[in-house]
């Protein structure tokens, strides 16, 4: 098992990123910025051919990529589908991805697949599925993944360990990484009237392989008593600052900002990563070990 | 999981063994809820937004909830959800009115399957310039792999065409019981459209049946007796209709 996932993109170190939008490629692929790199969800890349393959084969001849899974549905109580990782796997021996993601969450069961990442009881019985999960994963792929935090809007019942206490766990037992997506730390800690900044420092930081950054808005009827995980705007002051604490305490991390709705100009995206890039350079280099 | 996939499937009782009192934990339900109809319908739209585009926004994310409920997606590929859209389309009660909705929903499909189809070479005419006639007639055309082809008894393309995303607005399209022929394919990065004669469809038709090139000239002569197949062959080698000439051993 390869553990390319902890180093940076660059050789220069840890560097900031962009979620790919077809809207942008020709852009992307233009970009001469320094330390820019890629995201994407590979299910929209599980086709025969088409431009959608040569574009991001384009885009990859110079830049790194990041494969960012959303349907390999870890949290479920049932394997991951053969035939969805053997997918995953095809696109990853062809584009080479730096890194590989995957969600805390479930989203498939039995012949059902919902679009969405859907939250689970913490219990002890679904810790050993999901470590079962991640590693069945992480066997047929080849390559460590990192597993992403997620938003939570319910405070379900029948917990038996926090969520960094899980995650932890996951981490000693599999051997796989976090994506700490700090929007998510900041939406679900505000939604269940919990501490992100307690959250944050409870996670181990040496499993941490990259950071995600972006926008949340409050629901139409309940205002900022319910915030909703949207990508649909600018990483709000908050963030930035959960982020930048973060950052001058486990050291800097590829960081990746998305956006998936509202979409700006490519400009002004380049823009936001540029903040991001701007504090990762700031840190002091005995901090870049 | 039961239940939650329950409550998401609407059932308000479902998941309150694991919820907190109160309207607020009920009002989180409805965020993954909504995300997933908002993730369904945006999928759908994506797929079919000529129909979109036809019916209305609020008109197809209405109907795109009902058909997600009836046929959910099987798949985290979200490509494959939505295959059978148009034939739900028919059986769709409140599209009776509107017979050209399910032929326009196929175009759609059409369209997208041809987008992400495998790449393939395409046969141009130098390839069989110098070929003698005979030869060719014995030959057989293997269409490219994203070609789809159609032919409506209505005004079907006329209406798809006239009302795709990048289609100058304002053409007026008159729904009529006029035949109406179109191939939609994507010979290199493109996908294109191209209206078929009747003669065209029928010489096509033929040799995506497999048969050879002599055979479907026959079948074009016999619906147009006027065809001149220089020019009938020539056009649709120029629109890269074909991936594979495949010519007879010689003799």
């Amino acid at each position: 098992m390869n553990d390319r996932s902890t180093a940076g993109p660059s050789p220069h170190g840890p560097t900031a990123g962009l979620g790919l939008k077809a809207q942008h490629y020709e852009q992307a692929l233009a970009c001469p910025a320094a330390g820019l790199w890629f995201e994407v969800h590979p299910e929209n890349y599980m086709v025969d051919g088409g431009p959608r393959l040569a574009w991001l084969e384009a885009v990859r001849r110079d830049k790194p990529l990041s494969l960012h899974g959303v349907g390999l549905s870890l949290a479920a109580d049932q394997p991951p589908d053969p035939d969805h990782l053997g997918r995953l796997k095809a696109l990853a021996d062809r584009y080479e991805p730096f890194v590989m993601s995957e969600h805390l969450a479930w989203s498939a069961r039995g012949d059902v697949y919902h679009p969405d990442l859907l939250p689970f009881p913490r219990t002890r019985r679904l810790l050993d599925q999901v470590c079962d999960n991640v590693s069945a994963a992480q066997d047929a792929l080849g390559r460590r993944l990192l597993i992403e935090n997620p938003s939570l809007y319910l405070d379900l019942r029948g917990h038996e360990m926090s969520e960094p206490e899980f995650l932890s766990a996951m981490v000693a037992r599999t051997g796989c990484g976090l994506l700490l997506d700090i929007n998510n730390v900041f939406v679900s800690a505000s939604n269940l009237k919990q501490s992100a900044v307690a959250y944050l420092d409870a996670l181990p930081a040496d499993a941490i392989g990259e950071i995600h950054l972006a926008g949340h808005a409050p629901d139409d009827r309940w205002g900022e008593d319910l915030l909703i995980d949207t990508h649909g705007a600018p990483v709000s002051a908050a963030v930035w600052s959960l982020y930048e604490r973060t950052m001058a305490r486990i050291g800097p991390r590829p960081t990746l900002i998305e956006r998936d709705e509202n979409l700006p100009d490519f400009d002004v995206l380049m823009a936001e990563r540029g903040i991001a890039d701007a504090i990762l350079r700031q840190i002091p280099e005995a901090r870049r070990a | 999981m039961d239940a939650f996939e329950a409550a998401l499937g609407g059932d308000p009782v479902a998941l309150d063994p694991w919820l907190a009192t109160g309207e607020r934990p009920q009002a989180g339900l409805w965020v993954y809820r909504n995300t997933t109809a908002k993730a369904r319908a945006d999928a759908l739209a994506a797929l079919y937004p000529t129909v979109e585009r036809l019916v209305g926004r609020d008109w197809f994310r209405d109907a795109a909830l009902i058909f997600g409920g009836d046929q959910p997606p099987e798949s985290p590929v979200m490509d494959a959800f939505g295959a059978g859209f148009p034939d739900w389309l028919e059986r769709f009660p409140p599209a009776g009115g509107f017979s050209y909705l399910a032929p326009a929903a196929r175009l759609d499909a059409a369209w997208s399957e041809a987008h992400r189809a495998i790449d393939a070479p395409v046969v141009v005419a130098a390839d069989v310039t110098g070929q003698p006639p005979a030869r060719l007639f014995g030959a057989t055309a293997r269409l490219h792999p994203s070609a789809r082809l159609f032919w409506f008894d209505w005004t079907v393309p006329s209406i798809w065409l006239a009302n795709r995303p990048d289609a100058e607005p304002g053409q007026t399209v008159i729904w009529d019981e006029k035949p109406e022929g179109l191939i939609i394919l994507r010979p290199r990065m493109e996908v294109t459209s191209r209206r078929l004669t009747r003669a065209e469809w029928a010489f096509l038709d033929a040799c995506r049946c497999g048969q050879s090139l002599g055979q479907a000239a026959s079948a074009a002569f016999r619906v147009d007796p006027a065809t001149v197949l220089p020019t009938l062959f020539a056009g649709l080698l120029g629109a890269g209709v074909f991936t594979a000439i495949d010519m007879e051993p010689s003799q």
